[in-house]
């Protein structure tokens, strides 16, 4: 059977699952709506989260991603699995307690100030916008490599589909949904990784089979250090970059993980606190299958690609190679015209340029699997891209309707109308995805970056300190939010964009990355809320008694 | 038979020891002392860069089912005096 039939096979398939859901689970009320009427499983909610979480840069970046920082690469694994352990033990189980819908109402119930909520509201919808532009390009992306249409037209498919299920279904649509979509994407990561894992070591377990030996008896990983060695890259082994700046990008990965609004919302809709807890352990281990998978395929496809191209004769190259070059994705300047393809660090030598997505993309190919696998990797993709748009619309959506018109603007609205204003904020939540999705800006990678700091620098010690510190008041906590975030965007702007200045690595604050500075911004937001509360009025009786209230499992 | 303030403590001191734990395997073992760790090899795999790709992520893993387990046992104690 042709490609093109398998693939469109799968994706027609799959996305008919997920409208078939989307109308059996239409939410009626709006705690269906926003929370799936706190009746979901905790497996079925971790699957969720997982699908939530994995966004499309998850599934067809993160490998290549590794595969060419090497151990560097390791920040971005354990920082986006180690957020998890704050979430299950920080967060979650005290925000389900605490009961209501989403992020700005904890921090407006328990600061006592609508000043706060809308600081809140703010972030959220920041680090959301950021976050779903990406996604957006992501199925255009996707689409147009695997079913060769338009990349705008791939955004319009994709826009219609998410527009279908998230506006009719809400929370309770888009988690069961993404529980079809985690099985979709998980099935279609594996099965490459297994074959490859299978042809390159004889196991059948990626994650073992990176750490044994090739068919010529050198373990894979001395054999990739050997390679690196001799093109003048760093060992893969061992990174080049400082400790200090490792250990506060992973920092602000892992804070930042756990203060995105659009995971923490999947904590509401479990029944009850012990739930909370177990999903996220659920969660976890969802997670971990691909995190822990990614950088086995890291080493086996930068191993095959090195040794299948460099220093071979470019008219040779096997047919994959042919395929993905005239994507565009990965080029070869013949510098010394002598047909043969070098590839080397050194950049006044090397010939080849290669995008990071091949590393993934590639891999059923390079394993010589049938095309009913390419067609399932395409489906996979799709699902690891719409799962994370839906979860992020549905922040958005609820933002807006229920944290800005219901809690702020107009109290006395009635449930059906705030059901009406949640479906047409997702409506134009989704028309705005769109439009960047078809006019990215150009700053979406760096802003990915921003949006986990900003996370980290304004929620989480809010949340954090909210939980676990009575005697927090709205001064200290409103100022903490505020000054995080200017801080943040400051950097990020300064040392991304070129604003207020720019400046160039050497310039950076005690060596650290924009990506690394959430931390920092962190730790002054946590300052500041102190210092602050000290010098004014401690909080309302009724509030000590709400936080004492959140900190005990509820008596049912 | 325990109080409010009992469970909460006892909780905190949950949350003492497992982020310990938590804190050693990814920022001790996969960065501070990585290279201490990658002089042990098992298999193919230098330690350290196994902690930093593989074993700090199969830590939090149990980790938070054994937070789970723990406060589980705990809620027990909580509601039976109630």
């Amino acid at each position: 059977m042709d490609l093109q039939f398998w693939i469109w096979t799968a994706v027609g398939i799959s996305f008919s699952i997920y409208i078939g859901i989307a109308i059996w689970s239409r939410a009626s009320s709006t705690s269906e709506f926003y929370v799936a009427g706190t009746g979901v499983s905790p497996i079925a909610n971790g699957m969720a989260t997982a699908a939530d979480w994995m966004s499309a840069a998850s599934f067809i970046s993160m490998a290549g991603l590794i595969s060419f920082m090497g151990y560097d690469g390791s920040v971005y694994l354990m920082g986006w699995t180690g957020g998890y352990v704050l979430l299950a033990l920080l967060l979650a189980p005290y925000l389900r307690k605490f009961g209501k819908f989403t992020v700005p109402d904890f921090i407006g119930d328990r600061y006592y100030s609508n000043i706060a909520r809308a600081v809140a509201v703010f972030c959220a919808l920041i680090v959301s916008f950021t976050y779903i532009a990406g996604q957006m390009r992501g199925v255009g992306v996707v689409f147009s490599r695997y079913l060769e249409v338009d990349i705008n037209t791939g955004v319009y498919i994709g826009m219609a589909i998410v527009l279908f299920y998230a506006v009719l279904g809400g929370m309770k649509g888009i988690t069961y949904t993404q529980v079809a979509q985690y099985c979709v994407l998980i099935f279609a990561y594996m099965l490459p990784a297994i074959f490859i894992s299978f042809i390159m070591t004889g196991n059948l377990i990626p994650q073992i089979g990176f750490g044994l030996q090739g068919q010529d008896g050198v373990y894979l990983l001395d054999k990739l250090d050997g390679l690196h060695r001799e093109l003048g890259f760093t060992e893969y082994t061992s990174g080049e970059k400082s400790t200090l700046d490792l250990l506060f990008m992973m920092s602000a990965l892992m804070v930042g993980t756990a203060g995105l609004p659009h995971v923490i919302v999947r904590f509401f809709t479990v029944k009850k606190v012990s739930d909370a807890r177990k999903s996220a352990g659920w969660a976890l281990l969802f997670i971990a299958v691909l995190y822990t998978t990614a950088p086995a395929v890291a080493v086996f496809s930068r191993t095959n690609f090195i040794q299948t191209v460099n220093n071979k004769v470019h008219s040779n190259l096997p047919e994959w190679y042919e395929k993905w070059e005239s994507t565009g994705l990965i080029k070869f300047d013949d510098k010394n015209k002598d047909g043969i393809v070098n590839y080397v660090s050194d950049s006044q030598l090397n010939e080849l340029t290669v995008d990071a997505d091949i590393m993934t993309l590639a891999n059923p190919e390079i394993a010589q699997l049938p095309n009913w696998v390419i067609g399932i990797m395409a489906a996979g993709a799709l699902a690891a891209a719409l799962s994370t748009a839906a979860g992020l619309l549905l922040v958005i959506s609820s933002s807006v309707s229920h944290d800005l018109i219901k809690r702020i603007i107009n109290p006395s609205v009635s449930e059906k109308n705030e059901l009406i204003a949640a479906r047409i904020s997702a409506f134009g939540a989704v028309l705005m995805a769109g439009y960047f999705g078809i006019n990215p800006p150009g700053f979406v990678a760096a802003t990915v970056a921003l949006a986990f700091g900003l996370a980290a620098a304004s929620f989480f010690p809010a949340i954090v300190l909210g939980i676990f510190y009575k005697r927090m008041n709205k001064e200290g906590v409103i100022s903490g939010m505020i000054v995080g975030i200017l801080l943040m965007l400051f950097y990020m702007t300064k040392f991304k964009f070129g604003w207020f200045g720019g400046g160039s690595e050497s310039d950076w604050w005690f060596g650290i990355s924009p990506e690394g500075f959430g931390t920092v911004a962190m730790m002054i937001n946590f300052l500041i809320s102190f210092i602050v509360s000290k010098f004014t009025k401690a909080p309302p009786a009724n509030i000590s008694k709400l936080v004492e209230e959140i900190r005990i499992p509820s008596q049912d | 038979m325990i109080s409010k303030d009992k469970y909460w403590k006892i909780n905190l001191k949950y949350l003492l020891i497992l982020l310990s734990i938590w804190f050693l395997v990814s920022f001790g073992f996969g960065i501070l002392f990585v290279d201490n760790l990658n002089q042990i090899k098992v298999k193919g795999f230098k330690l350290g860069f196994w902690f930093a790709q593989q074993g700090a992520i199969y830590v939090f893993v149990i980790l938070i089912f054994v937070y789970v387990f723990l406060m589980n046992r705990l809620d027990k104690k909580f509601k039976q005096k109630n």
